[in-house]
């Protein structure tokens, strides 16, 4: 739409008010994770990696590093490829009972977080998965099912269906189709909706709260813990890590989308 | 019988079994009263006033927190939406960013700028603009400031992907029978926009209402809302019943919502939107 030349300022101008308020707060966790004292505050008179030697020194931040890394590994993985033969199904099966089943895998991403966590507690205790590697794997897989059947979805649209018939009536099994005609075709999809899986379980921090204690002690948990007892300058240093992480990666995903774009555009 | 549906089998018994019998569990927990069914926990939550006066906090925060979150969302995707490729790129930053750091990173920060220590007050403080700490953290200011910074970036992608798709011939008609820019905005762009509004104000409703880390955080114990109430009551008073009723009342309050969605605007593309 048009706008005056004052309006677009205007406009332009409160809108980058509001992009700055949401971007500089996660911003100041690193000067102080620079401070050189004992407590949280910005830095006075010279900078320090005093917080982020504690921070590589200490076994206990490094193995709550593993325990993250391995669980959102094995959650990404299992997510992925439940998830992917999932969306590839609902694309195929035709029928009423295709839209409960849609709405049966969203299920996990509508639910609230704290009565997921509450349903998955209880059980977990019943089952014996309560604080093991492996129950927060599984709580984990069924969190980001709904983000991998959702970007996989979305590539299987941009697919002629008639591919896969062909596959078929040439005699290939749905597994054989799935490999060699479908998954090529949309990979891009389905790496897409690892990286979300991956992403989502690192995070997640919920259900873990309610689910594990201290044999299975993730990142986010151990964070959760030092802002909640007493803010130790520790988890500033985390923190700023994370957000340099966050950084790079979204900057990476942002030159590659526009790049693809642009190739599209060229293309056309 | 359909190949495919074995396609869909493991994880459609992996939800019913670890999700769906586990939420059956936890919601017939809150029919059952001392071994019996009853509908004890229901009138608990009706007729106790603390569980009351923690639902009504909870509404007032999420009803504010989901119209700031609008009103900024709407101002960046409309900035978004109107503006030049280079800076639509930097917006899109300052959206993305916040939208995938850590949810605890983010409370971490809000702590760190508004304690009464905190930057904020020790800056208004050195500036001499006020004499003591005012306090932004620990009270409904700071759970609101935290929900709607984490809540924007969720009404930003719906709006802005709404704005797109606004035919600019629509404006250009306004203008042309002599409409001003204001008058066709709010004649013709903001009513054109509204299902996106609408859509993108439940979905910040919904996530607000289940909200549980922020308010955790920057409510510090005082300002408690439903998710943490939830919480409490199982792990410290072990009322697994209440908590049963609680969740049933948050999960009757979510399907509404999205039911309404649904009949505005589609869902599954919001979803995926976000």
């Amino acid at each position: 739409m048009e706008l005056s030349r004052r309006g677009q300022i205007l406009v332009a101008g409160l809108a980058w008010l509001v992009g700055l308020f949401l971007l500089l707060p996660g911003l100041i966790t690193v000067p102080v994770s620079l401070n050189e004292s004992r407590f949280v505050r910005m830095p006075k008179e010279h900078l320090s990696l005093r917080h982020y030697q504690a921070l590589f020194s200490d076994p206990g931040w490094f193995s709550s590093f593993l325990d993250s890394l391995s669980i959102a590994v094995a959650a990404g993985l299992l997510a992925t490829i439940l998830g992917t033969l999932c969306a590839v199904g609902l694309w195929r099966i035709t029928g009423r009972l295709v839209a409960l089943f849609g709405a049966l895998v969203l299920l996990p991403m509508i639910l609230p977080p704290v009565v997921a966590a509450l349903a998955m507690y209880r059980t977990w205790v019943a089952l014996n998965l309560y604080d093991t590697w492996i129950g927060v794997v599984i709580a984990h897989t069924i969190i980001a099912l709904p983000y991998v059947v959702i970007t996989v979805t979305t590539s299987l649209a941009l697919l002629d269906s008639r591919l896969e018939q062909a596959a078929r009536s040439l005699g290939a099994s749905p597994l054989r189709t799935l490999r060699d005609v479908i998954l090529p075709n949309i990979k891009g999809g389905v790496v897409t909706g690892a990286v979300f899986a991956f992403i989502i379980s690192w995070d997640e921090i919920v259900v873990t709260l309610f689910i594990s204690t201290r044999a299975v002690y993730t990142l986010p948990r151990r964070m959760w813990d030092g802002i909640r007892e007493n803010i130790d300058p520790t988890v500033a240093a985390v923190a700023s890590l994370l957000m340099a992480a966050t950084v790079i990666g979204v900057v990476f995903a942002l030159i590659y989308s526009v790049r693809k774009a642009r190739a599209q555009a060229r293309s056309h | 019988m359909n190949p495919y549906y074995g396609f869909i089998t493991p994880a459609i018994l992996l939800i019913i079994l670890l999700l769906l019998a586990p939420l059956a569990w936890l919601i017939g927990l809150s029919f059952e009263n001392e071994g019996q069914l009853s509908l004890h926990w229901y009138r608990e939550v009706v007729t106790s006033g603390g569980i009351r006066s923690m639902l009504w906090t909870t509404l007032r925060i999420v009803a504010i927190t989901t119209v700031i979150a609008l009103i900024l969302g709407y101002l960046v995707a409309f900035a978004m939406a109107h503006v030049g490729e280079r800076q639509r790129l930097l917006l899109t930053l300052c959206v993305l960013i916040p939208f995938w750091l850590s949810v605890l990173v983010r409370a971490l920060s809000w702590l760190i700028l508004l304690r009464n220590n905190g930057l904020i007050n020790t800056g208004l403080m050195e500036t001499g603009l006020i004499s003591s700490p005012v306090t932004l953290v620990r009270n409904e200011t700071g759970v609101i400031i935290g929900m709607v910074h984490f809540l924007v970036p969720y009404a930003v992608f719906p709006l802005y992907a709404a704005m797109r798709a606004v035919d600019p011939r629509l404006m250009m008609a306004a203008r042309s029978v002599g409409a001003s820019s204001w008058r066709s905005f709010i004649d013709v762009y903001l009513p054109t926009t509204f299902p996106a509004i609408f859509g993108a104000g439940m979905l910040v409703f919904i996530f607000g209402l289940g909200f549980f880390v922020t308010p955790s955080i920057l409510g510090g114990g005082r300002v408690v809302m439903l998710s943490e109430y939830v919480s409490v009551t199982v792990l410290q008073t072990l009322r697994w019943s209440l908590a049963g009723a609680l969740s049933v009342v948050l999960l009757l309050a979510t399907a509404a919502l999205l039911y309404l969605i649904g009949k505005v605007t589609n869902l599954r593309k919001m979803l995926g939107a976000a």
